[in-house]
């Protein structure tokens, strides 16, 4: 039981640090990256990369409810 | 016809141990609501609510959103949704079932629901909580999930769209001119709600007041620094969070007291200038950093609380259904329990703010069909369950301070004897002294009309985290929820006046088409300043209102919230008949005729009743006859207040009465195509034809065994080329 304790709570950690990484956004570079390598292309920078997207954002606000 | 003909649902069959599993769910929901309807006078736990909630959402989501998936509105999961046919990385993405919840949660989620139950508790602890729980079973939850459900099916369109090309030019002008306005609203009440809690509070104006620096480090870090590093700077930011709570303790030591001792009008100054500023900076160096960290405090803090609540397991002060229940007589917002309950909680039960979330971002990323129901009603669900929190931490505060912090200052008088004298006179006992000990406990001058609900969730938050975590940190837990209800409603009040500017300069532009330009400065500032301009007017027409803002504004506010949620419900009646869906209508149709039932009353009586203390005209009315007379009528204290209370009793009558027109104008459209559509038992609709979906993804929080295996086999067949945002 306590063998297989460790890897479990690896497994949550990692877990949680997933969903932590792609909730805030910020796995949208890996995802990006990823994109790239299929692809073939050669990527931007990460600076540009998150410019690019700010500027998006710029441009499309959500609102925030209630 | 363009409703598509679906494969049956998979029929998942109960298993004896799951039938067991409910059935317990059932007995245990059904003992903990028998224990809140008999209770009278007798110390009952408020445990009782929290699990009397979570086990009728438990079945409300496993029965009747499963049905309304399957049975009504057919989900079709060989269907392509729009993240998939569409992607661009940009907006349309295929996203994690799970992380797009997140987002919609944090999207539809912040003080509303915090804020209603609060004053709600005024009537007892039951009408907010049946209603709570019935409304986002039937309603709310409703509403959020057959909204994106149908935006879903026409790209992403947002509501005010769809209303114009399903239901009409004339209601979709309707729509679009009542979404702007209640924008506005909601931005003035929350604003006045940050401004109460603020007002007269060193602690509190010194800690939300670094969240601006604060915000602009992460900002700045982000892009200058370390760019895309997101946990590593959200982390540092609340930390540094944490610290400017902890340093507001000592403003008196630093010396700070006085000058950060502001009065409502500063504030609302000082709030107005920010929101502008906030609006016209880019937003990575404001908007993005604070939400990251509103989003964090938001959901860290509910996860918090229901675990103190359970440790704690406080006990109930409010009676079940309060004396001012039926007269309609109480201090916190004036009118009878029907139909002001259902109006001033608006958000936890049924929010209409919520179908322009779910009308927008969020249908763009869905990745299957049958993740509406997780999403639209699940995230819903969640919504609620932050309204009961609230309304169980405003129910374990003594009823004497209960009152003397909601009342508004016209009526306790602002000092702890005339407020101990005033609760007496409504049957509860509190000394002064008992009033100076519970401020002083969280580190206040006073507690007395600090109306607008965040200091009193914030004083039963400090209770109960004091009683589950130890006694000691009363006034670092009661400026802790400050803070957290501050952050995100500041987070709202810099998104909303973004969102709100880019309405106008898209309304204008349609004019003058370079208005719409937004880079263009002129047209982006002048924009920012109107719409700062007309939230900060409701604003501070609240904050020196003698009456008092938040018993005048907040009905009002909540009356626009759900006459949205009535416009966004007869575009759902509306889709059903026109699909075809004629023995289902009644599905969002219960909702949206009790809706209409009580924000047409609300409405009604605002406008028309000549009981001054709910109708607006008649209160306008009273005061201008003695004013006319050479009369100073209580709570004004001089001709310049008479005339205020006349102008603002009159303002808050014509929005009232517009936006109560606005709805019905959009009924009236919605009623002739009803008709038609009845008639020729279904009209096309603007839904996009089908296209098989290529991928494949559980439907609910928690995958089944079958559901891996095809998403593994999926993954395999595909060679490691994974879709969007998948693992």
């Amino acid at each position: 039981m306590t063998t297989a304790l460790l890897p479990r709570l690896r497994r949550v950690a990692g877990g949680v640090l997933w969903y932590l990484r792609q909730a805030s956004g910020e796995a949208r570079w890996d995802a990006y990256l990823d994109q790239c390598r299929r692809d073939g292309t050669t990527p931007m920078s990460r600076r540009a990369f998150e410019r690019h997207r700010a500027e998006h954002r710029e441009h499309h606000p959500q609102s925030r409810c209630c | 016809m363009s409703t598509t003909t679906s494969q049956r649902p998979p029929r998942q069959k109960m298993t004896p141990k799951g039938a067991a599993v409910w059935v317990a769910v059932a007995v245990a929901g059904a003992i903990c609501w028998t224990v809140l309807a008999l209770s009278r006078g007798e110390q009952v736990s408020a445990l009782w609510i929290l699990f009397a909630a979570l086990s009728s959402y438990a079945i409300a989501y496993r029965f009747y959103a499963r049905f309304i998936a399957y049975r009504v509105l057919r989900v079709d999961d060989t269907r392509a949704t729009p993240a998939e046919r569409l992607e661009n990385h940009i907006d349309f993405e295929v996203t994690d079932r799970r992380v797009l919840y997140g987002h919609h949660f944090a999207a539809i989620a912040g003080a509303g629901p915090l804020v209603g139950p609060v004053l709600a508790a005024q009537m007892g602890y039951l009408p907010g909580t049946i209603w709570i729980i019935v409304g986002v079973i039937f309603a709310g939850a409703v509403q959020d999930m057959v909204v994106l459900f149908f935006s879903m099916r026409r790209n992403g369109k947002s509501l005010g769209q769809m209303v114009r090309e399903e239901i009409g030019v004339v209601g979709g002008i309707a729509a679009l001119i009542a979404v702007f306005a209640i924008m506005i609203i909601l931005l003035a009440v929350l604003a006045l709600v940050v401004v109460n809690a603020l007002a007269e509070s060193p602690w509190g104006v010194f800690s939300i007041g670094l969240t601006i620096p604060i915000a602009l480090f992460m900002g700045f870090y982000l892009r200058y620094l370390r760019p895309g590093r997101i946990m590593e700077v959200t982390a540092v930011g609340v930390g540094l969070l944490l610290l400017a709570i902890v340093g507001g303790g000592y403003v008196d030591q630093m010396g700070l007291s006085e000058a950060l001792t502001l009065t409502p009008e500063t504030l609302t100054i000082c709030l107005v200038v920010y929101g502008f500023v906030a609006s016209v900076l880019p937003v990575w160096m404001l908007l993005t950093p604070r939400d990251y960290l509103s989003t964090f405090m938001k959901i860290g803090v509910i996860a918090l609380l229901a675990i103190a609540m359970v440790i704690a397991a406080p006990v109930l002060q409010a009676p079940a259904v309060s004396e001012f229940a039926l007269p309609g007589t109480g201090p916190v917002f004036p009118g009878k329990l029907f139909p002001f309950v259902f109006i001033t909680i608006a958000c936890g039960a049924l929010s209409g703010f919520h179908a322009l979330i779910s009308s927008g971002t969020t249908p763009k990323m869905v990745a299957k069909e049958s993740q509406v129901r997780m999403i639209g009603y699940g995230g819903m669900l969640m919504e609620s369950f932050v309204g009961i929190s609230a309304l169980m931490a405003a129910c374990v505060i003594d009823q004497g301070l209960y009152f003397a912090m909601n009342s508004p200052a016209s009526a306790t008088g602002g000092t702890p004897q005339a407020a101990a004298e005033f609760v007496s006179t409504l049957g509860f006992t509190i000394s002064p002294d008992q009033l100076s000990v519970a401020a002083q406990s969280i580190g206040e001058d006073t507690l007395i009309s600090r109306t607008g609900g965040a200091p009193t969730l914030a004083f039963g938050m400090s209770l109960i985290f004091s009683e589950a975590f130890g006694s000691g940190l009363a006034a670092f837990w009661y400026h802790f929820a400050i803070m957290f209800e501050a952050l995100f409603i500041l987070t709202a009040v810099d998104a909303g006046t973004r969102v709100g500017r880019f309405m106008l300069q898209d309304t204008i532009g349609n004019v003058w088409n370079r208005y719409a330009d937004i880079s263009w400065k002129p047209a982006s500032w002048s924009a920012s300043a109107l719409v700062v301009g007309a939230w900060g007017y409701m604003l501070y027409v609240g904050v020196t209102d003698p009456l008092g803002g938040i018993n005048q504004l907040f009905p009002l506010f909540g009356i626009a919230n759900q006459l949205l949620a009535a416009i966004a419900l007869i575009l759902c009646v509306t889709l059903f008949l026109k699909h075809g869906w004629t023995r289902w209508v009644w599905v969002p149709g219960i909702a949206l005729a009790w809706d209409l039932i009580v924000t047409l009353t609300a409405s009604w009586q605002k406008v028309f009743s000549e009981n001054e203390k709910i109708g607006y005209f008649a209160q306008a009315a009273a005061y201008r006859e003695a004013r006319d007379a050479g009369d100073v009528l209580y709570p004004a204290t001089d001709a310049g207040q008479m005339q205020q209370i006349i102008t603002n009793s009159t303002v808050n009558g014509i929005l009232q009465a517009s936006f109560a027109l606005l709805m019905l104008v959009v009924l009236a459209n919605a009623v002739a195509v009803w008709v038609r559509a009845a008639k020729a038992g279904g009209l096309p609709t603007t839904e996009v034809p089908h296209e098989t979906s290529r991928i494949v993804a559980p439907s609910d929080f928690i995958a089944t065994a079958e559901e891996k295996a095809a998403v593994r086999e999926w993954e395999e067949s595909r060679g490691g080329d994974l879709v969007g945002g998948r693992r």
